[in-house]
């Protein structure tokens, strides 16, 4: 779409501007601020230029946190995003079926972080779970508060539960948007179920699908909430993903100067990755008109 | 049907799809709506119930916990007090990020695809990096333990969805609406408001209850910038799990009635619910 240029639409930009950048450049400039000074408390601050960044890349305690956060991305991205597609492709197409199944699967998408959290947290519990309960008369040994290996496995199912949908529905958004004709010529051709799959329905979900990926390994890259609910990062530090880390930094021991590089540093991260996710949804708009 | 499958062997290749698709659905939903309906379940139980023994479903219910909840002030001042910042930010995102959206979907201007991009990475900011520096900017400025500061916080990830949302939505409106519009003597706000918003109702519909949700479900920031007088019923929860733990009922109907609020308008938006968490495209 091609669009006049009109410098005066800042004017209609400008709140937009003020706004967020009250809530966003301020406090990052605080946080670049403490990155670069120590203090001894009184607010008393001296310049310590790299010297917090030279520690968090030698501070294993971050290095475990982020190997920690990239198994944990990875692991709910190849759950979820084949299961979303498979749960897409087999969702009806219209009528009420169709209506039921979007807002149950759209259910667990709105709960509040932290209940989330809560329904894990009772759920998996031995005593009073439906999950704990079942597992330990089957004569599983499971405890997500002492075991590590049960702790990681709670948290994921419960990120699988809570956001699978999310890529089913975006994929099934994709699939929607292909004209009936496609499926008839594919008929034709007799074309087996997994070609319809890999060269009609794949490829129009490509975009959607890309945007999904991202949007998962966004927002499972700073979860907090939701582990930190049923597990607070233990047992141990077993789940103690980056997030947990930095408010553990900053908010437990305010130890800021670490805390602050550590953030610009995550920070960076988020920007790369956001970058990759703005090209995606130009190319997308593009190509959609 | 086992014998249908056997006495129609040529077709079982046909008729088993069908079915599979429905199992697929049940299973995962099954899957989604157990642990609600364990929380539900354990909401009308009665605590020695809910220690005592185990059992699918409530054998004596009791409404008790919902009535703790509804009657002690720390309790519902906690939902009045997530409703009251939720809603000042809803209305303060979708106000601000209107014109804004409009701006980006028919002009173009210096620094626009910079400008689009730098709220995107705020939407994509994790809340932990901001959460002390907010605690100091509001604590510095007066604005700690209020609602309008949570509003405020909120407004990081919630302005640019709003925005990239209603840009989404925009996009769809021909352009020869708005230069009619102007042709036939309408000033910019006039037009804005008369004829440009109620095309795009919809799309302010589920900007709006984006918004919403996000700043409904998000704990970190309003738990960090609030201490009594406007904390959140999630702070509430939080608080109850750790200091006593044991009142499991009461944390159960708690936690139903905060999914109540998205349970109500899911129905109206559940068209647009993949569009609005794409930030509007799809």
């Amino acid at each position: 779409m091609d669009k006049p240029t009109n410098h005066k639409a800042w004017f209609l930009v400008l709140p937009v501007l003020v706004l967020v950048a009250f809530s966003a450049v301020i406090p990052l400039m605080t946080v670049v601020n403490y990155s670069v000074q120590d203090t001894f408390g009184n607010n008393r601050f001296f310049w310590a230029g790299l010297e917090w960044f030279e520690e968090m890349l030698r501070s294993e305690r971050m290095w475990n946190a982020l190997g920690r956060q990239l198994i944990f991305s990875a692991t709910i991205l190849a759950i979820e995003v084949p299961l979303g597609i498979f749960v897409a492709l087999n969702m009806p197409k219209r009528g009420v079926w169709a209506s039921v199944c979007l807002v149950l699967m759209s259910l667990p998408l709105l709960i509040p972080f932290n209940v989330v959290g809560t329904i894990w947290q009772i759920f998996g519990r031995v005593d009073i779970g439906l999950l704990g309960y079942t597992l330990d008369r089957l004569g599983i040994n499971y405890n997500y508060t002492q075991n590590a290996v049960d702790a990681w496995i709670t948290v994921i199912v419960m990120d699988v539960w809570h956001w699978t949908s999310l890529v089913a529905l975006l994929c099934y958004a994709g699939l929607q948007s292909i004209p009936d004709a496609y499926y008839q010529a594919a008929k034709i051709d007799q074309a087996s179920r997994w070609k319809v799959f890999r060269y009609i329905e794949l490829p129009k979900m490509a975009g959607v699908l890309m945007i999904a990926v991202l949007l998962r390994f966004m927002d499972s890259f700073m979860i907090y909430t939701e582990p930190f609910v049923v597990t607070g990062g233990g047992p141990g530090n077993a789940t103690t993903f980056l997030s947990i880390n930095l408010v553990k930094m900053a908010l437990g021991q305010f130890d800021l100067g670490p805390a602050a590089a550590f953030s610009i540093m995550y920070f960076l991260v988020i920007l790369l990755i956001s970058w990759v996710f703005y090209t995606v949804m130009t190319n997308l708009d593009r190509k959609g008109g | 049907m086992p014998d249908a499958t056997i006495a129609q062997p040529r077709r079982s290749l046909a008729l088993p799809r069908v079915n599979t698709s429905a199992v697929v659905m049940t299973l995962y939903l099954l899957f989604l709506m157990l642990p609600i309906y364990w929380l539900v379940n354990m909401s009308l139980k009665t605590n020695s119930e809910i220690l005592g023994g185990f059992s699918l479903w409530p054998q004596e219910p009791t409404l008790r916990n919902y009535r703790v909840i509804l009657t002690d002030a720390s309790w519902y001042m906690g939902y009045v007090n997530s409703l009251i910042y939720v809603c000042m930010n809803t209305v303060l995102s979708v106000v601000v990020a209107l014109p804004a959206a409009y701006a980006f979907s028919r002009y173009r201007f210096m620094g626009d695809k910079h400008l689009f991009f730098w709220l995107l990475t705020n939407r994509m900011a994790p809340p932990a990096v901001f959460a002390l520096p907010f605690f100091q900017l509001y604590s510095s400025v007066g604005l700690f333990d209020t609602h309008i500061a949570v509003a405020l916080a909120h407004c990081l990830f919630n302005v640019p969805l709003a925005v990239w949302i209603l840009e989404g939505f925009m996009r769809g409106v021909p352009k020869e609406i708005d230069e009619t519009a102007y042709i036939d003597g309408y000033s910019f706000p006039r037009f804005f408001v008369k004829i440009f918003m109620p095309l795009i109702a919809s799309g302010i519909g589920v900007a709006a209850f984006f918004c919403f949700m996000f700043s409904w479900v998000e704990l970190l920031l309003s738990r960090t910038l609030t201490s009594v007088n406007a904390k959140p019923i999630a702070a509430t929860m939080t608080r109850t799990v750790s200091a006593s733990g044991l009142d499991w009922g009461v944390l159960a109907a708690a936690g139903v009635l905060t999914i109540v609020p998205g349970a109500l308008v899911i129905y109206f938006v559940r068209n647009y619910i993949a569009k609005g968490f794409a930030l509007g495209r799809v």
